[in-house]
């Protein structure tokens, strides 16, 4: 399981996790901070539902999404806590556009 | 027009991002940055503005540090710095993106993309596996919020890869092993290099000095590795590989994956200038002058985006860029810039001179570029299989582009960007053509998916006076 080096002693604040609550510090990576909290697995796929979980933590694979204060398909590894986050995973087949296919 | 109008956007705020921005602004160019992270520096000076701890700094040692003073100038340029912004569409003329808070169109005389490098893939059986993730994002988590995970398998090859253990281990994080894909050939081929790198050792001392700290330390190394895949129901369980003696393997919770960097093709590739493929490199890079100018005259690219050279590299192809476009606009005289370039372009080359060998050395053997194993998940997105591909080759489909109609492959949320070079490869392969002649997605805006809601906000916000 994915832990801290050393305390950070950065302020804390509580965010839901799928339901549960979890201390998380203010500003720190929202991926980092579920990846810490045991979340497992983030997301599973809408082809065949196959579990997944961050690959690159740089924006570009899309396999840390999750939902994010009722906004699905938020890329984790991109937003950092902010006070009062509510996480939960998305399951299966959700509404993600295809990107670069069909745009207005 | 929310958003405004500048002489140049560039998008991007690693290392070329931030030098060229300093320099444009040196030379009174008003300009705008994105960048999708919350803070400068790129991938490879991520969060060097918010480190905060000093044991974490020794950890990241000196060459991670040698970002400070490019984030502090430019903190100090002047340039309008969005971050935590997504450029999805970008077109003669200036940039369009969207933030959390935020939506707008930035005009601008002139775009600079300093995308910079991603890691590149490492299509083997299990790789999609929760559990398996590349040695970039375990370092990302290391910088951002020293997140770190003891007994991980360390498992490819290439200087980052290296890197990262040496931290792991400053760090007193346990290492499971390192299973190293090292090509044995490369070796002998890396040879006619050396002689190259050796104008320029600080590199190769650096790189020595972590593969003795490794060596020394009591993590179990297995070299001459030529098969590797991960296994496990429903997340990694074991990596399996094979050498020269036969067939090993290793229970583990955890596995970072490396097989060194390629430029980040997609934003350069929706412009729809001119790439080649690189066989050096065995990637896509824009085909660009020594200034970055490529086939579009509103468009320059530096850093690694551009083809991979590293960190001070890509500073100094920022620097480069920018005295080029300040040129180019008509803000330096010639004697200027022929002053200020000419120094700038020996530094770079001196600095790039270890660059063929590293190449070389660690170019990740065939079949981890293009996968001989029908099983292989090829496009993770769409779950795509080697078999599937093969079959649509087999059937007469000619590219990448006829692929997506074959099998879905490049057509999920990435848009091809952890695929691409798999399917290039292997359709390569397989059709006995070049990568070259294979081509590439043709890559349409919006660069990333945003929601036709978000677009329809914008071109609403649009209407309004500001
Ligand atoms: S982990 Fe790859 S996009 Fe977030």
């Amino acid at each position: 399981m994915f832990r801290l080096l050393e305390a950070t002693g950065r302020p804390m604040t509580a965010i839901k996790v799928d339901g549960r609550t979890v201390q998380a510090e203010i500003g720190a990576n929202l991926a980092s901070v579920l990846l810490r909290a045991g979340f497992q697995p983030f997301r599973t796929t809408p082809v065949s539902g196959e579990p997944r979980m961050p690959y690159c933590m740089m924006g570009v694979c899309f396999e840390c999404l999750a939902t994010i204060d009722g906004i699905t398909n938020c890329q984790t590894c991109l937003e950092t806590v902010r006070e009062g986050m509510v996480i939960e995973r998305q399951l299966g087949a959700s509404p993600i556009k295809p990107a670069g296919e069909g745009a207005p | 027009m929310n958003g405004g109008s500048v002489d140049l956007a560039v998008i991007g705020v690693g290392p070329a991002g931030m030098s060229a921005a300093i320099t444009a602004r040196k030379h009174g160019l008003s300009v705008a940055i994105f960048d999708e992270q919350n803070s400068p520096g790129g991938q490879i000076y991520r969060n060097i503005t918010g480190l905060g701890s000093d044991r974490l700094a020794s950890i990241l040692g000196e060459d991670y540090l040698a970002g400070r003073p490019l984030a502090d100038a430019f903190a100090d340029s002047g340039a309008i710095y969005r971050a935590g912004t997504t450029v999805w569409r970008i077109g003669e003329g200036g940039v369009s993106w969207i933030s959390a808070a935020d939506s707008g169109e930035t005009a601008a005389l002139h775009v600079l993309v300093a995308t910079g490098a991603m890691e590149r893939p490492f299509p083997v059986k299990g790789w999609t596996l929760p559990g398996v993730m590349t040695a970039g994002a375990a370092q990302i988590l290391l910088k951002t919020d020293q997140t770190v995970v003891d007994d991980a398998v360390f498992v490819g090859c290439g200087p980052l890869l290296y890197l990262l253990a040496y931290q792991y281990l400053q760090a007193g994080v346990r290492i499971r092993a390192l299973i190293d894909t090292t090509d044995k050939s490369s070796h002998i081929a890396a040879l006619p290099s050396l002689p190259a790198a050796l104008l320029k050792p600080s590199y190769l001392r650096k790189g020595m000095k972590m593969l003795s700290a490794i060596r020394r330390s009591e993590t179990p190394i297995h070299r001459g590795v030529t098969e590797v895949d991960f296994s496990g129901t429903d997340r990694l369980q074991a990596v399996r590989w094979r050498d020269r003696v036969g067939e090993h393997s290793i229970e583990c919770d955890h596995a970072f994956v490396h097989h060194g960097v390629i430029p980040n093709v997609n934003v350069t590739m929706a412009t729809r200038c001119t790439h080649r493929w690189d066989e050096a490199q065995t990637c896509w890079r824009p085909e660009t002058d020594a200034f970055g100018r490529t086939s579009l005259d509103w468009l320059t690219v530096a850093g690694d985006g551009g083809g991979i050279g590293g960190a001070k590299s890509a500073a100094l192809s920022g620097e480069i860029a920018a005295l080029g476009i300040a040129y180019d606009l008509g803000r330096i005289d010639r004697s200027a810039f022929d002053r200020a370039s000419g120094r700038l372009l020996s530094k770079r080359r001196r600095d790039l001179a270890v660059r063929p060998f590293l190449d070389r050395l660690y170019r990740p053997a065939p079949r981890f570029r293009a996968p001989v194993d029908d099983e292989v998940v090829v496009c993770r997105c769409e779950e795509v299989r080697r078999e599937q591909l093969a079959k649509a080759v087999q059937e007469g489909c000619p590219g990448p582009n006829q692929l997506k109609s074959f099998t879905r492959a490049g057509m999920g949320p990435c848009q091809g960007r952890m695929c691409g070079h798999t399917v290039v490869e292997t359709i390569a392969q397989l059709s006995g053509r070049s990568p070259q002649d294979v081509g590439y997605y043709r890559i349409r805006m919006p660069i990333k998916p945003v929601t036709v809601g978000e677009i329809a906000g914008l071109t609403a916000s649009q209407g309004e006076p500001s």
